[in-house]
Parts: structure tokens; sequence; C-alpha cells
């Protein structure tokens, strides 16, 4: 199988894994220059080159000897694939950005799986015959966790990107002892492990796989819809995990590096969620950590008063620094693009409107941003909590577009709330609050907003985009005069 | 009933008891209004505004023979024999401190109500004249201070030179306080303000100012001890004599209710001061807070530091003042008014009318029984510090994280010291990709957040590499299928996850 080149030691196995250093270099430059916006195309560009050598290599490697029939498979394979991914990502509305990578995580999941049965199957077929001792048994555990991993991640992932697509109810599923369900799928994945390295068999392999379809199911199934932002990045830290698998179960450094980048990043994402929601990382990681559905006290807020799309452009007229927090709600109702235009009507009036973007705002890390972005709303006026909730105290308006729990004051002030310790948008410092809203029903976590019933807070009902739309052409009215 | 505005006769008085707008909201109330000819004037609004408005210009009689009569200054003696019998009237009486007033107003058979009576609770603020003339008297101070001052507020860098901001200090941040911080660093100044209640440092910071404490409170063991009065006093002054040395403008707005005013700054403090210093001293009236302050004038030290202390501050916005006056005076008949048909209908059960009564029918009621302020320090007796009740998340002991530490440490040395040959290499590379990980991502933008999980994605396609080496491997059916089915789905990912992103960073511009 050696193919001399010009340097007899220089063979396709040499050349393979230079290139997977390469490559792995490439991914890491990759992540690093996604961490700025002036840098994040050429992350990209770096990524794609080093899958690209990546590919090249493992082609190069794998076709060398292989039979016809495999090369046909592998260039159908990659071609359909190309062609669907492609087509996906050219088609996708950025509102189903979530769904989308939720989808794409089940993938690496499923592949995983498979990898991992091929693994099987391989020594079944004899072809590992340097696989003696602890080594085969150490491949046979491998098998077990790769497939275990990708399993996990593929129906979790499903499910998640159900719920995100309305297709399944968001509710949490509450099955009796749940915790304990999970923690016997976990006992369960460890005893059949312990059985599997002793005496492999194909039934065992068939079960730990069920298994794993049904805990990673029933993970994401026993989370409710505004948990998604964790769940994805956690699915994404899983989908990594699964990559990292396969690679110790194939003895390949690349899929190990490339599967702990990812799932690092993915786990500190998750991370980062936790901690704008107050939330412990454990329990996330554990699944189900959600809803207790405490029923929040029936105290009595008092009266919220109500302002129509006229009196609200106008009050913007009069500010000169107004701040706008955007949440699901804005995706929901695909708002957008009006927001993009009632912020350039006023910025042209040389008013000073930012956004702030509660971490857990929308259903994925990062979502409100990618909305703004692709209505044309530049990113530097879109802060992060951190960065402009002292800012609040001295803003005229805020405009509170769909987002309801991220904006509560409950959090902050009553230590009895079931939000309480979250952290919020202070938008109730500012002078004036409106908030767009559907109705008075409470947000996703079902806890009533003292937010509506303050005195600077004016409540605007009706679909988000429509009103706002009203205000922008109130604000062209003003402007041409009749 | 008809409503009365006859002209103020106090020399010096701009203001009037009722503008236009203010009598279309009486009229609005149900009341026929009579304006004197005349009557508003010195304030600008003249009296065919007035009718415009729904009054009647009239004369001084018709003016002082109606129901109720509105007036800023408290009448004359011969001004109290022009009112008819059962009349009202409502004007800033100083019940307090004019008694000979009092006694006047109770030979006849009428109704005085004092404005300046308002009792200072919530409910009544919108009747509360104080508040109101404070308000505007602390901006005008600011602005006579501006005047005498011979150089800008604000700070400049011109081409004929640097040009330093002024230095204000404010003392007292009351009503008039506040709103002398606000307007003085509304025009560019720096404002430091001091106040011996510490609980408004809040207020002053919103406006802008630099609260300056007086005293740290010192702490004794069973909590907070305030210190003695003379040791306030002592580092009080230590604060002016320093401060004086340093600031350009100086307004003191400290009353004492039913006292004279506190002396705050000594002859020899203001000698401290620049020359062209100005200092305004809001509580000349009452005695002055500064040595040397003449009620009514600006004085100028042999230093040259003016010393105004004009007692008319609110009166020299008259306009302002006559509208916010008016508006306190409408405040009341809605609430005298309860039916909203011009009938004046007086409820001593009413803490806020039975406090500003000063004479009923001929009977003194002066002085009212003493009214519980306001419900706020019962209700600060417990403050919700929500941090204390918020569930926090026990935190464990420091010994228990280090223990599960070595634990985990010792675990993974002992499984990779006995992992045959392959394994501890994977291991290392693992580890090392997993810090390098951490460290890569925790640098994002937290706006790429979304584009960064769909690149991870399309990287943990990676997956497609190990597919294709056993499709190219393997020659057995099965795992031909697998592996194909591997493929076509990590490719998906691979293509798709590379082409969104691509897709949405090309949607972030700057702006």
């Amino acid at each position: 199988m050696t193919a001399t080149l010009i340097f007899g030691s220089i063979d396709t196995q040499s050349i393979a894994t230079a290139s997977y250093i390469v490559a792995a270099l490439l991914f890491i430059l990759s992540l690093a220059g996604l961490s700025r916006h002036e840098s994040a195309r050429q992350g990209v560009a770096f990524g794609i080159a080093g899958m690209a050598i990546a590919l090249a290599a493992t082609i190069a490697l794998a076709t060398e000897d292989a039979a016809t029939v495999a090369v046909v498979l592998l260039v159908v394979a990659v071609a359909i694939g190309a062609a669907i991914g492609l087509w996906r990502a050219r088609v996708v509305e950025m509102t189903g950005m979530p769904e989308l990578i939720a989808l794409l995580h089940s993938f690496v999941g499923l592949a995983a799986v498979l990898v991992g049965w091929n693994g099987y199957f391989a020594v079944e077929n004899g072809d590992h015959h340097d696989l003696v001792g602890s080594l085969l048994d150490i491949h046979h555990a491998e098998v077990f966790i790769g497939v275990f991993i990708g399993a996990v991640t593929f129906t979790g992932s499903i499910v998640a990107y159900l719920k995100l697509s309305a297709r399944i109810k968001s509710a949490p599923l509450m099955l009796p002892a749940k915790n304990w369900l999970n923690l016997g799928a976990l006992v369960a994945f460890v005893v059949l492990t312990v059985i599997f390295v002793i005496s492999p068999s194909l039934p065992l392999l068939i079960a730990v796989t069920v298994l794993a379809l049904a805990l990673g199911w029933h993970l994401v199934a026993s989370i409710g819809g505004g948990d998604m932002p964790v769940v994805v990045s956690m699915l994404n830290s899983y989908s990594g995990w699964a990559a990292a698998a396969s690679g110790f179960l194939l003895g390949n450094d690349l899929l190990i590096v490339t599967g702990a980048l990812v799932g690092s990043s993915g786990a500190y994402l998750s991370y980062i969620m936790c901690q704008a929601m107050n939330r412990s990382f454990i329990s996330v990681i554990a699944g189900g950590f959600g809803i207790e559905a405490a029923a929040a006290a029936d105290t009595d807020h008092g009266e919220h008063r109500e302002i129509d799309a006229a009196a609200a452009a106008e009050l913007l007229t009069e500010a000169s620094s107004v701040i706008i927090t955007p949440g699901y709600g804005m995706a929901v109702a695909q708002a957008q693009y009006p927001v993009a235009e009632l912020t350039r009507q006023l910025r042209d009036r040389g008013i000073e409107v930012r956004f702030g973007v509660h971490p857990v705002a929308g259903r994925l890390p990062g979502h409100m941003n990618v909305l703004l972005a692709e209505a044309k709303v530049p990113y530097d006026i879109v802060l992060e909590m951190d960065e402009i909730n002292d800012d609040f105290a001295d803003t005229d308006v805020v405009l509170v577009i769909g987002a309801n729990d991220t904006v509560n004051p409950a959090a902050t002030e009553d230590p009895g709330s079931p939000i309480a310790g979250m952290p919020v948008l202070r938008v109730w410092e500012a002078s004036n609050v409106i908030v767009f809203k559907r109705s008075m029903a409470s947000g996703y976590a079902g806890v009533q907003n003292p937010l509506f019933f303050r005195d600077n807070t004016q409540m605007l009902f009706g679909d988000a985009k429509a009103k706002v739309d009203e205000i922008v052409g109130a604000l062209v009215a003003e402007r041409v005069p009749a | 009933m008809v409503i009365g505005v006859p002209r103020e006769t106090s020399a010096g008085e701009t203001r009037v008891a009722a503008t236009p707008a203010t009598v279309r909201q009486l009229v609005g109330l149900g009341y026929d209004v009579v304006v004197e000819g005349g009557a508003g004037a010195l304030a600008s609004f003249d009296d065919d505004a007035y009718a415009a408005a729904g009054a009647t210009v009239g004369s001084a009689e018709q003016a002082w023979r109606a129901d109720v009569v509105f007036r800023v200054n408290g009448p004359t003696v011969e001004e109290i024999g022009k009112l008819k019998d059962g009349a009202t009237i409502v004007a800033l009486l100083q019940p307090a401190i004019r008694p000979e007033l009092v006694e006047a107003l109770a030979r006849r058979p009428i109704t005085a109500l004092a404005m300046d009576a308002v009792p200072r609770i919530s409910r009544a603020q919108s009747l509360d004249v104080l508040s109101s003339m404070a308000n505007i008297a602390g901006y005008r101070a600011v602005i006579e201070a501006a005047h005498a001052f011979g150089r800008f507020f604000t700070g400049q860098v011109t081409a004929a030179g640097k040009v330093p901001p002024a230095k204000v200090l404010v003392a007292g941040a009351g009503v008039a306080g506040l709103a002398a911080i606000g307007a003085a660093s509304s025009l560019g100044a720096i404002v430091r303000a001091t106040d011996p209640r510490p609980e408004v440092a809040d207020q002053v910071r919103s406006l802008g100012g630099e609260f300056l404490s007086v005293m740290e409170l010192e702490v004794s063991a069973d909590g907070y001890a305030r210190a003695t009065s003379e040791d306030y006093d002592r580092l009080a002054g230590e604060m002016y004599t320093e401060q004086a040395k340093d600031v350009d403008i100086i307004v003191t707005t400290a009353l004492i209710p039913g006292r004279p005013a506190p002396k705050l700054m000594t002859a020899d403090q203001v000698a401290l001061m620049r020359p062209g210093s100005v200092i305004v001293d809001m509580a000349a009236a009452m005695g002055g807070n500064v040595e040397g302050s003449v009620p009514g004038k600006a004085v100028v030290t042999d230093n040259g530091v003016t010393i105004i202390g004009y007692t008319d501050l609110a009166g020299r916005l008259p306009a302002q003042a006559s509208q916010l006056y008016g508006t306190n005076l409408v405040n009341l008949m809605k609430l005298l008014t309860p039916e909203r048909d011009g009938q004046l209908v007086l409820d001593f059960d009413d803490v806020v009318q039975r406090s500003m009564t000063v004479v009923r029918d001929g009977e003194r009621t002066w002085p009212p029984p003493p009214v519980q302020v306001s419900a706020a320090p019962a209700a600060r007796a417990e403050p919700a510090r929500a941090d204390e009740a918020a569930p926090a998340r026990e935190p464990r002991p420091g010994w228990v994280r280090y223990a599960a530490i070595a634990v985990g440490l010792l675990a993974f040395g002992l499984v990779t010291a006995l992992a045959p040959d392959p394994l501890p290499q994977h291991f290392t590379v693992l580890m090392l990709a997993i810090v390098v990980g951490y460290y890569v991502i925790g640098k994002v933008h937290h706006a790429l957040h979304t584009p960064l999980m769909s690149v991870t994605n399309a990287i943990s396609g990676i997956i497609v590499v190990g597919a294709i080496l056993q499709l190219g491997e393997q020659g057995d059916t099965v795992i031909r299928v697998l592996a194909t089915v591997a493929i076509l789905f990590a490719s998906i990912n691979v293509f798709g996850g590379f082409a969104v992103t691509r897709r949405m960073l090309g949607m972030f511009n700057r702006g």
C-alpha cells in the first residue's frame, strides 16, 4: 500500500496525518476568528480550508485501494449531502435558524451512531486482527460510548427540532420520577457496557442504541420551549463529544481534536446561558432541569396603562435616547424589519437608538443578533445585557418588543419569585417603557410581570409587527408635511 | 359660584393667582371666573387672553366680591374688608409667622385657606405650592448666579484657549436644591451637593451632581450609631472651608420649618472664595444661611464675592410661577368640588383640607391638629432586601471542591496509566483540545454566538472522515451502506453549516 512519491518515506498515510494536524490548527484558527466581527469571515474561510484539507487527505487515503463501488458510493453520498446542505443553507429563514441548527446536530448524532455500529461490524468481520486482549475490550467500550452519545444527540436534537418548529408542543413533558428515569438509563448503560465488553453481541448493541435513543428523547422532551437556547448549545456540545468518541474508536486524532473543540464550545455556551438564567450548569447537563411550574402568587399589581401607536411615535420623537429590548416575540411576529426601519427613522432624527439583548432572548444563543443583522441593523448598536444595563437610568424610552421574563423586575426585587436571582435587563429604570404585547398573559415562566403595572410603563397591545409598522407610519407621516 | 382673581398689591409681586390656562380648567369645574383688569400684566398674561379662556374681566371691586377669592399673597386688613360675608379666600397666608393676619381674618364671617399650609403627604403633592415654587426658585438661583458670575459654566477648548468648567456647590438637596443641581449641571458645570440626609445621595447623582457626605457614620457594635450634632457641625464647617477655596458658585437652600435658617457659612469662609465667585443664599428671607447676606439684595464682599439674597426668586419667573401656582389652585378646587358643579364643599374630615383651613366661617381653626406626615417611616422598618432572601445556591466549602478536583485528576491519571498504548496519546490530545477550545471560545463576542454554533456544527461534521475511512477499508455490504448513509448526513452538516454561517456573517454590518 505504499505509493512511493518523491521521497520514499512519504506515503498517503503520513501525508494524511500531516494534513490532519494542519486541519486541526485551521479549525482552532477558525473558532478564534469568530470571536470578533472583523475577523469572523476570515474565521469561516479557515474552517472551510481545514475541512477541505481533511476531506481531501481522507478521500485520498480511503480510495487508494478501495473498490470502485465504494468510490462511487462515496462520491454520490458527498454530492447528495452537499446539495441538500447548500440548498437548506440558502433557503432557511433567519427566524428558522434554531430549527436548522438542531436538525444539523441530529445528523452528527446519527453519523456517530452509524460509525459506531460499523466499528462493531468491522471487528465481527475479523478486520482488526491487531486488536487483542485489553485493546479489544477498549474498542468495544468505545463502540458503546460512541453509539450512546451519538444516539442521545440524535433523538435529543430531533425533539428540539420538533419543538422549535412547533411540530410538537413545546411544554415540558412531565413524566413521574423523570430524574430517576434518566439516572436509571445511565446505570443501565454502564451495566450494558460491562456486559458488552465481556461478551459482545448484536442484541446488546441494539439494546443500548434503543436505550440511548429513548434517553435523548426524554431528556429534551422534559425541557420547555423557553429553555431552548441552553438545550441547543448543550446538544451542540453533545455532538462534539460524539465526534470525539468516534475519534477514539477509529484512533483518529483529528476527530478527537475537532470533537473536543466543538464539545467544549457548546459546553461553554451552555454555561453562559445558565448564568443568564441563574440555573445550575450540572442540572442542565443532566436534563429536565426546567420547571416546577410554580404558580405565581395572585397578587394585585394594580392597573396597567395603555398607549396607542400614534402616542408612542410622539413619545419616541421627543426622546433623545431609546433602547429596544427584543425577545422571542419579535422573531415570532417577524417584526425585525419594521424594527430596523423604526431604528433608521429615529437615528435619522438624531435620536440615539441602541438594542439591549439578553443572553437567553430567542431560542438560540445570539439569535436576536442574527435577526437584527438580517434586517440591516448595524451590529455596533446591538449591545449585550452587561454592556447596557447601567444605561437604562439615562434612557428616555425603552421599547420592549416580545420580551417578558428577561425584563421582569421581580427577578431582582421579589425573592419569592420563581425567577428570583436571574439577571434581567433593568428596563424599568428608564423614564418611559413601552411594552409591545399581544395580551396581558404571563410569560414563558408563568410569572406575572410587575413591569406592566409600573407608573412609567405603558402597554401597546397587538401584533408587534403591525404596531411597529404603525409607529413607523406615524413617524413618516409627521415628517412629510401634509 | 364665582371665583375672583384680584390684582396683587404687594410691592414687587409679579405673579398672579390664575392664568388663562387655569381659568379654562376652573370654568370646566363649573365656576364663573372674574379677573381684575391688568391682574396678569406683570406675568405677561393680558386681559384678552383671560377673556378668551372664559373669564370675565372686571374691576377690583367685582373680583373681591366673588364667592371665592384667589390670591398669591395674603390680603391686607383693608382688603379683608372688601370680602363679602361667607366668602372664601385662598392665598399664601403664612399663618405660622403672621398671627395678626389670622386674627384679622377671623374677625370676618369668612373662610380662609392657606396654600402654604398644605401637609406634605404624597396625596397632596399636586397642591404643594412650596414644592412648585422651590423648584422654580432653585432654577432661578442658578440663573442669577450665572448672571453675576463672569465666566462660562461649561468647560470649552477654543482657539483662544481652554475654559475650565465652573464648580458649583449646592447646600441642601431638597426640592430647590435638586432643581439647582439639575440646572447647573445642564449648563455644564461640575456640581457637588451636600445634605445631612444620606438617602438623597441617589437623587443628587440622578441629576448629574456629586454627593459630598459630611461624615461617614461610625459603626458601633449594635449597628449604626449617629455621631453627635456638634461633631456634625464641626465636620460640615471643615467641609465648607475646604469647598470655599475650590468652588466658584455656592447655592444654599437650608431651611428648618418654623425656625430661623441655619448658618452654614461664616464670613471667614466667604472670604476664602476667589474674587468673582457668587453665593446665592436662598434662605435670606429666613435669616440667611450665609453670614453677610442681605434679604432682597445682592451685595459684594471686600474680596469681590457676590452674595445674592433675593427673596423673590420664584417671582422672577412670573409666567412660570403663576402657571404652577394656578395649577396648584386648580387641583385644590378639584378636591373641593367633588361634584364638579361649581359648588365649593369643605370637608373637615379630610386631613388636607383641615390642615390648610386657617379660618372657617369666622372661627379660628389655626393651628390644625398635627398630621402623620407620611407612612414611609413605618414601611422603612422592613426594607425588602432581595439579595438576602434570594435562594442563593449553597456554596460548598472550598476543600470539597479541591478534594473533588484531586480525586478526579487522580482517577484520570490512573486510567491513563493503566490504559494500553494508543489511549494515553488520545487522552493527551483530547485534554489539550478541550483546554484550547475553552480559551478560544471564551473570547467570542456575544453577537456571534449563532454563527459560532453553526460553524462548530459544520466542523463537527468532521465525523465524515471516520465514515469515509470505514467505507474505503471495509468490503462488507452492511458497513458500506451504513457508512454511505453516515457520509450523506455528515456532508449535509459540513456544507450546510459553512454555507449558512457565511450567509449569516454577510448580514452583519457596522453602522
